[in-house]
């Protein structure tokens, strides 16, 4: 099957900064992919190379197969991109934006899709109004309708949560969601690590443009071994039996570290006996946010 | 064709949306000099034979009607959208770098005819204009108004910001549109200034220009359309050179 996304051995310098070091990353058609990372890490750049923003130094890019350089046509038909900055263009309603973005794609008669992207994005009644004065969330939509007016099968999404609500964070990636479940395939980088780690199914992370973790949310998500067990306790001194427990403490509140479930059993029969009472508890499983944390820690510690 | 047909459109949509300013206005300036200058220099400024100057100024105003427009056409859009980030809605599609060089330069000469059709109109009104050779007119009319839309898409192109556009306007445009011959014969200027403005490519485009209402001008038609055939191949390249490697667009 041809990759939605195909990098090998990309690189960007600015000079003596080293942008993009190297990287090399297949993303397969029906994925809903996660680029994270810290800013400056490269997400950005690596993204406006495979739209033809900025042009690698060396390396090669690809979108469903076609050479985002020599065949740049071919490969932007297939590509739908959602820019960070909230861009727009003053002269022009919300429909006529739209199909002006068709048109510069070579579609002509694109009204029913269109209607139905303005529909999807709770855009229709705002149609027939200006840009320049769609509040900063509707202009965000706009910008996901523009990615989509071509249908394109990969869509890249750059921080497209930033800045936006609640209540329509949650039905833009319904939209999104949706989009996915018809064959889409899509990537984004978003500063929301549990927004990701709800979505999507792989991930890479980059930092200072090298990918320094590239495996499905599952796996990453349980690299980190066990769990946290987190009590609320009558005592700030912990009983002898679990003092050497791995773990911190702040005032009553108590961390351990746990290996498996098993040690839940143990860690309360510890508390009875010693005539401690236990006011609350948490089983705190790990998330992307803590293997994020990790990750940045542990490359920054071995790249010292 | 539909990127570039689209492309276009947008365009001349941009500017017909705000003719107030891009149309309306560019034709009362002209026409203020035409009323002032051809007051206050006729009978002072010799022209042609049989030529009273008012009428002699009217295709030099039209002409620098045309060139101004053609070139702010381009050079603003492109560096609205700079500023404004919107360009990159164009740098996301599939469209190649001629489509948008010709899109850019189709709707700048649009804007520059329809302005300099507006000022020749509205002279019409006032002054008996001759009309020698249309051909001359439409032709030189045309390629004035494709070169200062190149011009301006070179100056989109290289301006990071609205002041450094301006400088290119008001140090290179308007100084090389007064210095050649919009409101006088070189023949009349000393033998350095002739020469100096023998160098001046928006001469050719104003004589040329003249030559197609009287049948008369400084130097042969065939040469300015020479010279300024060569100037718009010249910047042509240059810009599509810029497009094309995506100098100061495509980082």
């Amino acid at each position: 099957m041809t990759p939605a996304i195909e990098i090998q051995r990309l690189g960007k310098c600015y000079g003596a900064l080293v942008a993009l070091d190297n990287v090399d990353l297949v993303i397969q058609p029906g994925e809903f992919f996660a680029l994270l990372g810290p800013n400056g890490a490269g997400k950005t750049t690596l993204i406006s190379i495979l739209a033809g923003l900025t042009r690698a130094s060396h390396g090669t890019a690809s979108v469903m197969g076609y050479d985002v350089l020599s065949d740049y046509r071919e490969a932007r038909k297939r590509l739908g991109v959602v820019p960070q900055e909230l861009v727009y263009d003053p002269f022009f309603t919300v429909r006529e934006t739209l199909v002006i973005q068709s048109g510069y794609f070579g579609l002509k008669q694109n009204d029913v899709w269109i209607d139905e992207i303005l529909h999807h994005l709770d855009l229709t009644e705002k149609a027939h109004t200006n840009v320049r004065t769609l509040s900063g969330g509707m202009k965000r939509r706009l910008l996901i309708a523009q990615a989509l007016v071509h249908k394109p099968p990969v869509i890249i999404l750059d921080e497209p949560t930033a800045g936006v609500d609640v209540d329509l964070r949650q039905s833009l990636w319904q939209f999104i969601q949706q989009l996915n479940l018809q064959g889409h395939t899509i990537v984004l980088t978003t500063h929301y690590l549990e927004e990701a780690e709800a979505l999507c199914n792989r991930v890479a992370v980059l930092k200072q443009g090298k990918i320094i973790a590239l495996d499905s949310m599952h796996n990453l998500v349980h690299s980190t071994r066990g769990y946290t067990l987190e009590f609320r306790l009558s005592s700030e001194e912990l009983p002898s039996g679990l003092q050497a427990w791995p773990g911190k403490q702040e005032g009553c509140l108590h961390s351990l570290k746990i290996k498996d479930s098993s040690e839940i059993e143990t860690a309360l029969s510890i508390l009875r006996k010693s005539g401690i009472q236990v006011l609350d508890i948490k089983l705190l499983q790990p998330d992307l946010e803590s293997v994020f944390m990790k990750l940045m820690e542990a490359d920054s510690a071995g790249g010292a | 064709m539909t990127g570039f047909y689209t492309l276009f459109y947008k365009e001349l949509l941009r500017f017909w949306k705000v003719s107030l300013q891009t149309i309306l206005a560019p034709i009362l300036s002209s026409l203020l000099y035409l009323l002032i200058f051809s007051h206050v220099l006729a009978n002072r400024v010799q022209v042609y034979d049989g030529v009273t100057y008012a009428v002699f100024l009217i295709p030099g105003l039209v002409m620098m009607t045309v060139l101004q427009n053609s070139f702010a056409n381009s050079s603003s859009s492109l560096i609205q959208s700079k500023i404004t980030g919107n360009l990159v809605f164009i740098l996301l599609s599939p469209l190649s770098y001629l489509e948008i060089f010709l899109a850019y330069v189709s709707a700048s000469t649009l804007r520059g005819l329809i302005v300099g059709s507006g000022v020749y109109a509205v002279a019409l009104l006032f002054y008996p204009l001759p009309l020698q050779s249309l051909l001359w007119v439409i032709l030189f009319a045309l390629l004035g108004s494709a070169l200062l839309g190149v011009l301006g898409v070179i100056a989109g192109i290289m301006s990071d910001k609205f002041d450094q556009l301006a400088a290119f306007q008001n140090f290179i445009v308007l100084p090389l549109t007064f210095l050649s011959g919009v409101f006088y014969s070189i023949h009349s200027l000393p033998p350095i200034w002739q020469f100096l403005s023998h160098l001046n490519p928006f001469f050719y485009m104003i004589d040329g220009f003249r030559y197609g209402f009287f049948g008369t001008s400084d130097i042969s038609p065939y040469i300015s359309m020479s010279v300024v055939l060569c100037c718009l191949i010249v910047i042509s390249g240059w810009a599509l050179w810029m497009l094309k490697s995506g100098y100061k667009i495509r980082s």
